[in-house]
């Protein structure tokens, strides 16, 4: 098979740290070349390399494109040779519509007036192509994320595209957009599309890749072909371990219920007449972790908000019981005073305060406990923030440096240690290794088996399946606003939770 | 809850901490370029800025936009603006002028009923900002024309004066001098003389407070220097003020407010608050933070010190003016962005803008001494201002 890129020995060096060093990466006609590794192995460097966002000078190595050395000093260079990158970080303008966003930049014009009938019709041609069915004047604010996604891929496809670079593109998908995506990827395939898929998803990456190149700690540790790939092999390969099980065992210790919401109702913060969660009754034990499985816009995020601290919706009615007790939890003060956490599912935008740094961050939901009468205590919130540190394992310079700068895993640790300071009988985590690789993953597992070995509570949501039933100790299924189902992990499996939601989805259409 | 590595990292965390010492390499940066614009000044107006009658004036004219640009900062910090400190000043002093000269009232209830009048101002616009999510930058806007056209109405377009002798004193008084010695103000030498050893007592005993917990300052040589040099500074300008007539009443309660807004968001949780909604609003009231109402009370903050500035700049003229206040507000600004705070929010410190507003004030003074014309003052001062932001900006990507 002709090759179509080759990559080699590409060495890019940032101030103190050496990114790459000596990698090689060769991507055939037709294939779809998955490039996996931990956070901070060095992909997303690589591919900055090839797209020319580092321009050819500031890395060593030869970048070899159809049989020719490329010299790429910027993203328009590489896009006019058909290689497009779409990022994890979707870059759509929310508010125009998809066929301003598609031709953003590179608008069918004649003199600098654009011809909207050409941009409109190739668009509705394109939107045929990734199987959207949008007007092409739809605002993107209006699309859910897994169209934004199909929107970026055919912009990519407006480009003439010969080589396609997908960062993460599944990461907040639910599976039904993942799998369709994926299908996609595989018709490019068949017309002679290049692919590189880079996902922390492995079980995606087993079903569509050609073959597996692993980064770790910026260097080509191999390529494997397709008939090598499975699941263990690449993990083992990317943490240079063997993990000896992908989730840390703990032994179930579970006493008296401790956490209890009935007949929770909530209504859309906006449209108040549409009724989000309907109904629920759940129960949290001590020592339990308990998982909610369900599809994107199953509700879980929102019924999370809205019992912690009615931080989502209206017109809620419903109780909530900690301990047996019927608590108010009308505010996020109260809320946290009543033991209840929320461990946010974007930590960027609603977990970290990001230009600040670690210290800071920790003690913010609870500076009560390093402050006498409304004064700080500056060696008490270091102690506190130097102990956090240590028992989440951040790794960083010090507790000063900013959050912002650290990998998407320590950021969740960041955001684990300001809960755990709050000392809170129920931790509600949404999506809690969303975007972090293998390894944090594991370290996250073993926070959360702490917590509950120390006689806390765990509520999880989570759209990754093998997570819930390696972690959870019982499982509800939500499906749009009502729970479905009902599980102990030990019985659950990935077909009985799908079974659940479609049998729910038949009786509600 | 460790693993793997976790106990090696445990001992080195109490070696870096100096690294918080990075922060304030700025704050030290704007205080040499205090200094080295006073003494450009110095030179070229042949020795007549640090003339310790000039000295004075320069606290005298400055304190009022050092007392608004500790609320603004707190209100920049929180991630909004207030662009109708001027005008709402100048109407506070308009309404004191109004009590005491034609009504008649008594100087310190009057005086109260401003500070009073000027905190349900700041609450008024920060209802809307905080509550309603009304852009701060539009609700001070109309705020700045309301309070503008209120001070004209009030003052029926005249300027209304003298105020009582006992409310100028606020501006244009000196602490009272115990000892009579003819041409030096002991007791103002005195109280600067208690303050410097207050302050060497309060940083030798933190430092010693962190060693004992085994975390480790900054070097101590470079620990010596500071202290040195900021008593040199302090001990030099208090003797060239006590060779005039002595420490003005301004200026005490200038620096106590000062000590107290370093303290408010240095040491108290109510400021770390409001760093971290500037830093995230969203994050910061999904940890229990009481976003809206502490975004109200910065406003309400703002209010009063806007008033307070507004009584002392009225008590300082002797009489209020329809014009007074004109333009504060881009002063106070501005003197708070020279000190190194974000227009995004969650970043500035208290001496920076306090300094920032030095900065401005000594560059007003110098070069109105040198002759300059006030076109192009304005020209240098913008460009100052410019020119203090990109070096952040360029700092900050750098990094």
């Amino acid at each position: 098979m002709e090759t179509i890129l080759e990559m080699r020995n590409i060495t890019k060096v940032f101030p103190g740290v050496k990114a790459l060093n000596n990698v090689n990466l060769d991507v055939r006609k037709g294939e779809i070349h998955a490039l996996v590794g931990e956070n901070g192995a060095g992909k997303s460097t690589l591919m900055k390399v090839l797209s020319g966002v580092y321009p050819h000078g500031s890395y060593e190595g030869e970048i070899f494109y159809n049989g020719q050395e490329q010299h790429f000093r910027g993203i328009s260079d590489s896009e006019k040779q058909g290689i497009i990158i779409i990022h994890q970080e979707l870059a759509l303008v929310p508010l125009l519509s998809i066929a301003e966003n598609i031709f953003l930049g590179n608008e069918p014009a004649k003199f600098g007036i654009i011809d909207w009938h050409v941009a409109e019709n190739r668009t509705r041609e394109l939107l045929a192509k990734v199987g959207l069915k949008e007007d092409p004047l739809t605002l993107i604010t209006n699309l859910g994320v897994g169209k934004q996604q199909l929107v970026e891929i055919a912009k990519a496809l407006s480009k003439d595209v010969e080589l396609l670079i997908l960062d993460e593109p599944t990461a907040s998908l639910n599976e039904n957009d993942s799998d369709a995506l994926l299908a996609l990827l595989l018709e490019f395939k068949a017309q002679g599309i290049s692919s590189i898929l880079i996902s922390h998803k492995l079980n995606e990456v087993g079903k569509v890749a050609d073959r597996i190149t692993v980064l770790r700690d910026g260097a080509t540790i191999e390529t494997l072909d397709k008939q090598d790939i499975s699941e263990d092999r690449i993990v083992t390969s990317m943490v240079g371990r063997q993990l000896a099980d992908r989730f840390p065992q703990r032994e179930p210790d579970i006493g008296e219920v401790v956490f209890e919401v009935k007949d929770w109702v909530v209504h859309h913060h906006i449209h108040s007449e549409r009724t989000v969660i309907n109904g629920i009754n759940l129960n949290v034990r001590k020592g339990e972790v308990v998982g909610i499985a369900g599809l994107m816009g199953a509700g879980r995020t929102e019924f999370a908000m809205s019992v912690f601290g009615k931080a989502y919706g209206r017109n809620i009615s419903g109780e909530v019981f900690i301990k047996g007790n019927p608590v108010d939890v009308s505010t996020i003060g109260k809320a946290i005073d009543h033991g209840i956490a929320y461990v946010t599912e974007d930590r960027k935008t609603y977990g970290l305060n990001l230009i600040d740094h670690i210290k800071h961050n920790t003690t913010i939901a609870n500076l009560d406990g390093v402050s006498h009468n409304g004064v700080l205590d500056d060696m008490a919130e270091l102690k506190v923030a130097n102990e956090y540190r240590r028992k989440t394992n951040i790794r960083s310079s010090s507790i000063y440096q900013k959050t912002g700068n650290l990998s998407g895993g320590n950021q969740q640790k960041v955001v684990l240690s300001k809960w755990l300071f709050a000392n809170p009988d129920l931790l509600i985590l949404d999506e809690p290794t969303r975007g972090i690789d293998v390894g944090a993953k594991y370290e996250i597992y073993t926070i959360i088996n702490q917590l509950v070995s120390e006689g806390k509570s765990v509520l999880m949501i989570s759209s990754e399946m093998p997570e819930l039933l390696g972690v959870c100790d019982r499982i509800y299924v939500m499906n749009q606003g009502r729970l479905v189902g009902e599980m102990p992990a030990s019985e659950a499996s990935q077909e009985k939770i799908m079974r659940a939601i479609i049998r729910a989805e038949g009786k509600a259409s | 809850m460790t693993v793997e590595t976790a106990a090696t990292q445990g001992k080195k965390d109490f070696k870096t901490d100096g690294s918080a010492l990075k922060g304030n390499y700025r704050e030290y940066g704007l205080v040499l370029a205090l200094i080295l614009i006073m003494l450009f000044f110095q030179y070229t107006t042949s020795g007549v800025l640090f003339k310790p009658v000039n000295l004075t004036n320069l606290v005298l004219q400055n304190s009022y936009i050092i007392i608004m640009a500790l609320g603004m900062l707190l209100v920049i910090v929180a991630g909004h603006i207030d662009l109708s400190v001027g005008s709402v000043s100048g109407f506070i002093g308009g309404l004191a002028a109004v009590m005491m000269v034609r009504w008649q009232i008594h100087y310190i209830p009057a005086t109260i009923l401003c500070l009073i009048m000027g905190g349900a101002i700041g609450a008024a616009q920060g209802y809307w900002i905080a509550y309603h999510k009304i852009p701060s930058f539009i609700v001070t806007l109309a705020g700045m024309l309301v309070f503008r056209g209120l001070a004209l109405w009030l003052l029926g377009g005249q300027s209304v004066g003298p105020f009582p002798p006992q409310f100028q004193l606020l501006s244009s008084g000196f602490i009272p001098d115990f000892f009579g010695y003819p041409g030096f103000n002991v007791t103002s030498m005195l109280v600067g003389i208690i303050l410097v050893a207050l302050m060497i007592y309060f940083s030798v005993r933190g430092r010693a407070k962190r060693e004992k917990h085994g975390y480790q300052g900054e070097p101590f040589t470079l620990f010596v220097a500071k202290n040195v040099i900021i008593a040199g500074i302090v001990l030099f300008l208090t003797y060239l003020l006590s060779s005039y007539k002595g420490l003005p009443n301004v200026l005490i309660v200038m620096s106590l407010l000062i000590a107290l807004f370093v303290f408010v968001t240095k040491r108290m949780t109510v400021g770390r608050r409001i760093y971290a909604m500037g830093g995230n609003e969203k994050a910061a009231k999904l940890s229990g933070i009481k976003t809206e109402r502490l975004t109200f009370l910065t406003f309400v903050n703002m209010g009063v010190l806007a008033a307070l500035a507004g009584l002392i700049f009225a008590a300082r003229l002797n009489t209020a003016t329809p014009k007074a206040g004109l333009g504060f507000e881009l002063d106070v600004i501005a003197a708070v962005f020279i000190g190194g705070a974000s227009a995004m929010g969650g970043v500035g410190q208290v001496m920076g803008a306090v300094i920032g507003a030095f900065i401005m004030g000594v560059m007003n003074n110098g070069m109105s001494i040198m002759g300059v014309n006030i076109d192009w003052q304005q020209v240098i001062k913008g460009l100052v201002l410019l020119a203090a932001v990109i070096f952040d900006v360029y700092n900050k990507n750098k990094a």
